[in-house]
């Protein structure tokens, strides 16, 4: 790291972002701020009186992001990676000058621009054609350079026909297509993303990835938020590990993610820290049983398929109660199942469902499991990574008769 | 990813961007405001497109609202209480009072509330925050452009001759504007972090039409009193508009140096809070 021979684009030196409670109860209104000042006073007016000394720390200060520092070198692809609450995306907006560090500081060579939110400043009454200049200004484009992209954007998003339609007449995966479509054009020495490419349809999720290479070989830099170790792994050549603030790994992707998933499988730092845990048992991961992709969480292929979900259980389960539920991207139960009087001991257990096959639309799906025993919940998972079904599309092509299953057909007319 | 865009690139290339916590009086980069004047461009025209969608009357409400407030003056202040109006027609006297006005309240309100009505952007993206106020501009002035043409039309059925000094007349839709803006920054601030500015806005132009020549000329108030009557920019903004329409009455001269001078002062001051305060909107929002 320290002989890379490539210039720096963004060196950062003991970042860190301290919010009071104030802050984090934003929506006061003067009274309250009275009212505030106010008991701050008497309390104030009582130490004086009694001669005691105030608190050293003020109660009620949050450091979100402490003491960080790292380096990335021009035309790095760096991974960000850590659970919720690590401070990932507080340093996204501190790096994107959104919010400023309460100490520390950072320096950045050349135009940055950051992705934090697909469609930022989007307007439903304005048309496609007017939302794509209003959301290019807002991500730092310049007229010119939109005029010139227009048609690339509005190509890549498959809109065309409806360019000139107020974006409210779009269904979802339209609207995100898009938005999605002007922030991939943009050209930022620097791009910082948080995790936005978890949008649209598996095939738009590929063309995202494509650009988001393109854009890496193009020689830019960029800073990486993502839950999917996958992702990490294909795109990235380093990563840095945030937990509770501060940087706890930096390297290789291999040795973080490596390291970052070896603390997930312990139950002592669950990555997703506000689940109900027994202390029974756990859910650890869930996978698809020989995959035909290099994805254990993607579905390419039609046909039967077996789903593996496997718990770390300390304690004997005598009467287990397993459910099952598949839920689509807008919370809508596609399939569920449960079992009874399941017998579980001690160790890493397996649960494996085979099933004839998915025959869902191509998207993003998740998978929520629970094992009840006579005591009630043992755990309860909503699943990561998601499912992600990319099979090919056999349905009605357009975007207004897509259905929630992708039967091919056979049609016979006499 | 053509080479086309390696020109904006080389320029952006030079820029180095330090990060550090900032304190004590900000410093204006008229630079980088210059650097982002298309996006004020499209928050400007989002504004105005977005402005009466879904309405009926769509851009005749810019002229309902002041005519129908005309039309209710006339009957109260003309007919009932006799107001003298400066030797003109009491309506167009009213309606020339009320079109200032309307651009200065609408700004104001508008640009009070501009931050937090575009909260989602201000916790996601970087730019130059002081875009966000100075956009709610605009609209503002396209109603006051529509309403103006109906008030030539009074002009001329009342058959009154506009002298040269109607070509004052932009000068007080800036110094109007100005006025708006002086305040409206103060407000935006103190509106992020108290949601109380939103309710205190309606109030506080219903008190401010009170104080300000709309319904009645400036000449009913009593000598002693004027100079501190002409500490309302407004005042200025309203006779001095009267005065280059129709110039009845000599040009208001002091009344508008005093108003002009406030109205710098309280800019330059609500730019500078403006900028103070703006590090922390993305927190507070």
């Amino acid at each position: 790291m320290a002989s890379d021979p490539a210039p720096l684009a963004l060196c950062a030196t003991g970042l860190g972002k301290r919010y009071t409670l104030d802050h984090w109860k934003p929506r006061g209104t003067l009274r309250e701020a009275l009212d505030a000042a106010g008991r701050r006073m008497l309390s104030w007016a009582a130490r004086t009186a009694s001669g005691e000394r105030p608190p050293r720390r003020p109660p009620g200060v949050v450091w979100a992001l402490r003491g960080v520092s790292f380096e990335v070198a021009s035309g790095e692809i760096v991974g960000l990676i850590g659970r919720n609450g690590a401070g990932k995306s507080t340093l996204l907006r501190i790096l994107s000058r959104i919010t400023e560090p309460t100490e520390g500081h950072a320096v950045i060579h050349g135009r940055i621009g950051s992705l934090l939110e697909v469609g930022t400043g989007f307007h439903p009454e304005l048309t496609g054609r007017e939302n794509v200049y209003l959301n290019g200004a807002i991500l730092g484009m310049r007229r010119r350079e939109i005029d010139r992209k227009f048609d690339q954007i509005v190509d890549f998003a498959g809109v065309s026909r409806h360019v000139d339609t107020p974006v409210k007449y779009y269904s979802s995966g339209m609207y995100v297509r898009l938005a999605f479509a002007v922030a991939a054009h943009l050209e930022p020495d620097i791009l910082l993303v948080d995790e936005v490419l978890a949008v649209g349809d598996l095939e738009f999720q590929r063309r995202c990835l494509g650009k988001m290479d393109e854009v890496a070989r193009g020689g830019r830099t960029i800073l990486f938020v993502s839950h999917h170790m996958n992702q990490v792994r294909r795109l990235c050549q380093r990563c840095i590990w945030l937990d509770q603030g501060e940087v706890r790994l930096a390297g290789t992707t291999v040795e973080v993610v490596a390291a970052y998933e070896r603390a997930a499988m312990q139950a002592s730092t669950p990555l997703d820290g506000d689940r109900a845990y027994s202390g029974t048992g756990r859910f650890v991961r869930w996978e698809l049983v020989k995959p035909r992709a290099d994805e254990p969480n993607f579905l390419l292929e039609s046909g039967a398929l077996t789903v593996r979900v496997l718990m770390q259980v300390n304690r004997p389960v005598r009467h287990g109660h397993f459910g099952i539920t598949l839920y689509n991207a807008d919370s809508q139960i596609m399939w569920a199942n449960a079992a009874s009087q399941l017998v579980l001991e001690p160790g890493l257990r397996t649960f494996e469902l085979e099933l004839p096959g998915l025959p869902l639309r191509p998207g993003v799906y998740y998978w929520h499991v629970s094992l009840h025993d006579e005591h009630g919940l043992v755990d309860y998972w909503q699943c990561v990574p998601e499912l992600i079904i990319g099979t090919e599309p056999v349905t009605h092509p357009d975007d207004r008769y897509q259905g929630v299953l992708n039967v091919p057909w056979d049609l016979h007319v006499s | 990813m053509s080479g086309t865009g390696s020109a904006v690139r080389s320029r952006a290339r030079a820029a180095t961007i330090e990060i550090r916590a900032h304190r004590g009086l900000p410093r204006p980069s008229f630079r980088e405001l210059w650097e982002y004047r298309d996006l004020l461009v499209f928050l400007m025209l989002r504004d105005i497109k977005v402005r009466y969608k879904q309405t009926v009357l769509g851009w005749t409400w810019a002229v309902v609202q002041p005519f129908l407030t005309m039309v209710v003056f006339s009957l109260l202040f003309d007919r009932l209480a006799r107001v003298p109006s400066d030797g003109l027609p009491y309506p167009v006297f009213a309606f020339a009072g009320l079109l200032p006005w309307q651009l200065f309240a609408q700004t104001l309100t508008q640009s009070a509330n501009s931050v937090v009505s575009n909260g989602a952007l201000v916790t996601k993206v970087y730019f130059p925050r002081v875009l966000i106020p100075f956009s709610a501009v605009l609209a503002g002035l396209v109603d006051f452009g529509v309403a103006f043409l109906v008030l030539l039309t009074m002009v001329s059925y009342y058959g009154l001759r506009p002298s040269l000094a109607i070509l004052a007349v932009p000068f007080f839709v800036l110094l109007a504007v100005a006025s708006a803006l002086a305040v409206g920054l103060w407000l935006a601030v103190v509106n992020v972090r108290f949601r109380d500015v939103r309710y205190t806005i309606p109030f506080l132009t219903q008190l401010w039409l009170f104080i300000t020549p709309v319904a009645y000329p400036s000449s009913l108030i009593p000598s002693p009193w004027t100079v501190l009557y002409a500490l309302n920019p407004m005042a200025g903004v309203v006779e001095g508009f009267r005065w280059a329409l129709f110039g009845s009455t000599g040009a208001p001269g002091a009344l508008m140096l005093v108003s002009s001078l406030v109205v710098v002062a309280l800019l330059a001051g609500g730019l500078l809070f403006f900028q103070a305060s703006e590090r922390a909107f993305a927190d507070l929002v």
